[in-house]
């Protein structure tokens, strides 16, 4: 099963955003590089509004992450609620 | 007051509304002719509807967000120029690759933003119309905050005082001008394989992210937050380029041979542009985050061949030119830098020989072949410059016709061997770099006679500068050339040690520390 990725800034937001990818999937591998940080995950990576909001404390519109993401791989499919990164192989 | 209050749109529903919902079906007008470049290339599309949009991004996020990125990155930008952020570089031989890059992505980026533009009108769906279209803007962005970070450099280095003149003419910044050219002249579904997805979804990752995390670790602030910020667009435009082959697949069986074929020819177009970043990263960073081969590693042969496995499905195949990029990768970088050091009175930065500790780096993180093949090559460029004999290669190098690349690449299975392959057309020669650039070539023969390469307009006597005379008695056709391209030898090229740059960051920098 190939790796999906998703890369962000190294920052304040992203540090929650993390977190959550972290407790929604069990099977995610960070990589930090000098200002960023990669989280690599076998197959399928979502990242759930709830999950962050708790991290933040606060309302949290998925695509805020736009403003801090670097790159990704991956078929995307989002919604309000979850982003979604798959591979189809 | 009575109103009924709405609950706020999901976000399909919105999407829907606000995009898909824009377009409409002429009516006094014929499809055809409202959309006439749609059919040439021979892609079938029946149903323009069935495009889903993956980031459901409407145009009011759309400006929300990107004027959120822009006033992050001039206040980075602000902060960096008025704490003299370019002292903070680990060294200022790091400078030089900023002159690389700001010499030539700024021109890509617009002709980008020109190619998603004319996009943008002429596809044929809504969803793609309106995504290309913030592609456009995008990459608008992306060039104006590239040339406002020239400035960050060129008020104190020497190099990039006229970028936009060099992008057109000088020898090496002719291959990217080239690649987004060739792109921009071919019909609108193979700009977007070319762009979309060899360029953004295979490729600028390279450019980008290693090489951008690698400015970071040099100090370099500017560079860092400009890289970021357009690499946070790139994550849409890749995910653009993956939606249109994967929707061209799926419209006709009949689209597989014509997209597979140009996937071959852009995926190898990009792997030879990415040659001169294979330099950046392993010569030009002062602090080195990865080598070229571990990056290469992880996006092109880890993260590519994930997305062909995953479009294995449709039928397309791994290029063929992948073998050959295998083989290549321990050898690009030190091939590249020994080139441009060997032309240093012909470039806008400076070059130098790797540090021993540098040197001792190259050979761990290339263990097959750089002590075989390199390490005596810069002992050698050593020795002849501490005699001062400074090695020189004072001829023009042969270019090849399709990536406009000196010929400077090896046989695949003998690295002591140049490349050479050659085919003729309308009884003219034309040389090219490798097995791949000769089957474009081939395949597309008018076109690439058509190429403008440096070499071949220099020696037409093109290239001289306003007032000349070549059959004059003292004429220097190099320093002809030179004040063409409007460069100084010696002062915005040659050796790093010893320049004016080199003086100038040192003055500056110690003048940071010290009160005198």
């Amino acid at each position: 099963m190939s790796n999906v990725f998703i890369a962000l800034q190294t920052n304040e937001e992203s540090r929650y955003i993390v977190e959550a990818l972290l407790e929604d999937n069990p099977t995610a591998v960070v990589d930090e590089q000098p200002a960023m940080v990669k989280i690599n995950v076998p197959g399928t990576l979502v990242l759930r509004r709830e999950t962050v909001e708790e991290k933040m404390g606060r309302p949290f519109d998925l695509q805020e992450m736009q403003v801090n993401l670097i790159t990704l791989s991956g078929h995307v499919d989002e919604d309000e609620n979850e982003f979604r990164l798959s591979w189809n192989d | 007051m009575d109103m009924s209050v709405k609950k706020k749109l999901g976000l399909k529903e919105k999407y829907a509304l606000m995009t898909r919902n824009l377009g409409w079906e002429p009516s006094y007008e014929k499809r055809e002719d409202v959309y006439p470049l749609l059919d040439y290339e021979g892609i079938k599309i029946h149903d323009w509807d069935t495009w889903e949009d993956p980031f459901r991004l409407t145009m009011d996020s759309y400006w929300k967000y990107q004027a959120e990125k822009e006033r992050k990155l001039y206040a980075i930008i602000d902060a960096f120029n008025q704490n003299n952020g370019h002292l903070n570089v680990t060294d200022a031989r790091y400078i030089n690759a900023m002159k690389v890059f700001l010499s030539a992505v700024p021109a890509l980026e617009y002709n980008a933003h020109r190619g998603f533009a004319r996009l943008g009108r002429h596809m044929g769906g809504v969803g793609p119309q309106v995504a290309c279209q913030m592609q456009a803007i995008d990459e608008m962005r992306h060039c104006q905050t590239q040339i406002h970070s020239i400035s960050n450099y060129n008020r104190f280095y020497n190099g990039i005082h006229d970028w936009k003149h060099m992008n057109d003419r000088l020898w090496y910044l002719s291959v990217p001008k080239s690649f987004f050219e060739d792109a921009c002249t071919c019909g609108p579904f193979e700009f977007i394989i070319a762009i979309g997805f060899s360029f953004e979804y295979v490729l600028t990752n390279l450019v980008f992210v290693p090489f951008v995390s690698g400015a970071a670790y040099n100090g370099d602030m500017g560079t860092m937050t400009f890289g970021f910020s357009a690499q946070s667009d790139e994550a849409r435009h890749m995910t653009l380029g993956l939606e249109v082959i994967k929707f061209m697949l799926e419209q006709d069986p009949a689209n597989l041979p014509i997209v597979q074929k140009w996937i071959d020819k852009w995926t190898w177009r990009g792997v030879r542009l990415l040659t001169i970043v294979a330099m950046m990263m392993d010569y030009m960073l002062p602090k080195r985050v990865m080598s070229w081969k571990e990056a290469w590693e992880i996006y092109f042969e880890e993260n590519g061949m994930s997305l062909f496995k995953d479009l294995a499905r449709y039928g397309i195949k791994v290029p063929d030119c992948v073998e050959q990029i295998k083989k290549e990768k321990d050898h690009l970088s030190h091939q590249a830098w020994t080139t441009f050091y060997a032309a240093a009175p012909m470039t806008n930065f400076h070059t130098w020989i790797p540090s021993d500790d540098e040197l001792d780096w190259l050979s761990a993180k290339y263990p097959d072949t750089f002590d075989k093949y390199y390490r005596p090559r810069f002992e050698f460029f050593r020795e002849q410059a501490e005699k001062g004999e400074r090695f020189v290669n004072p001829n023009l190098p042969q270019l090849c016709q399709v990536c406009q690349i000196p010929m400077l690449f090896t046989e695949p299975d003998d690295p002591t061997q140049i490349a050479y392959r050659q085919s003729e057309h309308d009884g003219e020669k034309y040389h090219f770099c490798s097995d791949h650039c000769q089957h474009i070539f081939d395949n597309e023969p008018e076109k690439y006679v058509e190429a403008w390469l440096p070499v071949h307009q220099i020696l037409q006597g093109n290239c001289f500068a306003e007032g000349d005379d070549p059959s004059a008695p003292d004429f220097d056709p190099i320093a002809s050339v030179m004040k063409y391209w409007h460069l100084e030898n010696g002062r915005d090229n040659g050796d790093f040690a010893g320049s004016e740059d080199e003086k100038n960051f040192a003055a500056w920098r110690g003048m940071t520390t010290s009160n005198t």
